[in-house]
């Protein structure tokens, strides 16, 4: 029977939950890698039984764990992340030239066709990239020697390189996103890059409408239509239907358009998801109630889903990476929250069960569904 | 015979229980010394000293007979009780966050 796996990051270990298609009754294991950091933990879609970890200490640094057994067992594969070249400066917090400087690895995106083959986004923003099964990693240096790296700058978390979207169709194509930099897109394996930032607006920056600088938080495409791209703005819930060449906004009537999480639902690409947090100062949801926004208009019209959510006194966040579908008929949805919950819903969304409520506040979460 | 002390995070890391016993060819000095750990325990390259620089990361510290070796050339002689395993060479966490 078919069944998923959801793989959940946290700032004290990582955990593997498991059920059965039903999703119903869930089998907890972990935590795996006590007391580390676990900022993502993605298995591979051309062998599920690969997955790959991304373990951290600000004492002790970064490592990369590796399963190949379904995450019932693991291995420390590698640890070294060192930029290609001399590494030169981005902007730091306060506008002056800070050396770049390797913390760690904030989403690991494994190829969908080779096992072996991964990518890891970085903090300070950079991509890498593994063809042996992340034992050995090198820079793709092309993004950061765009031209436009010494302006970049962090935002809040860090100048962490935190999405990676493969293109199922054109396998020169990807997109990445950089908090506090944008969009970029590379249409030759990753040799040259194009910021893909055209109709944001952010107030925050001295141009609102400048090539790069923008707080992207978070972008997601359905492999069926890739050329579709959502983004959660640090502001701004945003669309584009040109792969990137040009965004307009799609948050409608969303409560407030401020957020970290977007996916889209695994059947239908005009079906998206958002979890509204109240503001870039106030990290919970507006008066206490945690809900999920869907869009079945591919944006601008959405609807909340609360059902089986706190609806008093909650004052969670949903980072950037904590939110997954899987790709059983009726479609799953999963997010985790910074107060330790794991939610799950087996229909698209309109009823709601906490897998787990008390763990470490959650990084992250991936799903992997299961034949 | 060297005897060292590691944080409980690395110790699960490298599957060490208790001390780690080295043997360290020539001088031994911090930087002897953590070769032949890393030598030892492959999977620590990189969690105690920068891959590249060689610098000790700057929330780890060094102690040994009741001093604080952190600051000490890499290359200075480790103290007589150390080298002769009457006393460990500390490798600690600093105390910070939660």
């Amino acid at each position: 029977m078919a069944g998923v796996r959801v793989l959940v990051g946290t700032r004290k270990g990582a955990f593997v939950l498991t059920a059965d298609g039903t999703r119903k009754d869930w089998e907890v294991s972990g935590p795996f890698f006590p007391g580390w950091e676990i900022y993502h933990v993605k298995g591979s879609r051309a062998d599920p039984n690969r997955i790959y970890a991304s373990q951290s200490s600000s004492w002790f640094g970064q490592q990369i764990q590796r399963s190949d057994d379904g995450g019932k067992t693991w291995e420390p594969v590698d640890n070294k992340f060192v930029y290609d070249g001399v590494p030169g400066t981005h902007q730091w917090y306060d506008g002056t030239p800070h050396p770049w400087e390797f913390k760690r690895v904030w989403h690991i995106e494994p190829s969908a066709t080779d096992p072996d083959t991964v990518f890891a986004g970085v903090e300070d923003a950079a991509l890498f990239r593994s063809t042996d099964g992340g034992k050995s990693w090198a820079e793709l240096s092309g993004l950061r020697g765009h031209g436009s790296g010494a302006a970049w700058m962090p935002g809040a978390g860090g100048m962490c390189l935190h999405t990676i979207l493969l293109d199922p169709v054109n396998p020169q194509r990807m997109f990445i996103a950089i908090s506090a930099a944008g969009a970029f897109r590379t249409d030759d394996g990753g040799a040259t890059w194009l910021p893909i930032n055209r109709g944001l607006r952010s107030e925050y920056i001295p141009d609102p409408h400048a090539d790069v600088g923008h707080c992207v938080h978070r972008l997601a495409m359905h492999p069926s239509r890739p050329e579709v791209l959502f983004m959660q703005k640090h502001w701004d819930v945003m669309r584009s239907n040109d792969g990137g060449d040009s965004w307009h906004e799609v948050s409608g009537n969303l409560p407030t358009d401020f957020g970290f999480v977007i996916d889209v639902h695994a059947h239908e690409p005009d079906t998206i998801y958002v979890v509204p947090i109240k503001s870039d100062a106030e990290h919970f949801p507006i008066d206490g109630k945690l809900q999920v926004w869907r869009s079945r208009s591919g944006g601008q019209e959405w609807e909340p889903l609360t059902k089986g959510l706190p609806q008093s006194n909650c004052y969670v966040n949903v980072l950037r990476d904590a939110m997954a579908v899987d790709t059983l008929d009726s479609c799953g949805v999963y997010f985790g929250t910074t107060g330790g919950q794991v939610y799950a819903s087996a229909d698209a969304g309109d009823t709601w069960n906490a897998i787990v409520r008390d763990l470490p506040p959650v990084l992250s979460v991936e799903v992997q569904t299961l034949a | 015979m060297i005897r060292v002390v590691l944080p409980s995070h690395l110790r699960m890391h490298a599957n060490i229980n208790g001390e780690v016993v080295l043997e360290v060819d020539g001088e031994a000095t911090q930087r002897s010394l953590l070769d032949a750990l890393e030598t030892q325990y492959p999977v620590l390259r990189g969690t105690i000293r920068d891959h590249v620089t060689k610098r000790r990361r700057p929330f780890l510290r060094f102690f040994a007979c009741q001093r604080d070796l952190s600051h000490e050339p890499m290359d200075a002689p480790l103290p007589d009780e150390v080298k002769s395993g009457s006393q460990p060479f500390l490798i600690v966490g600093a105390i910070a966050g939660g």
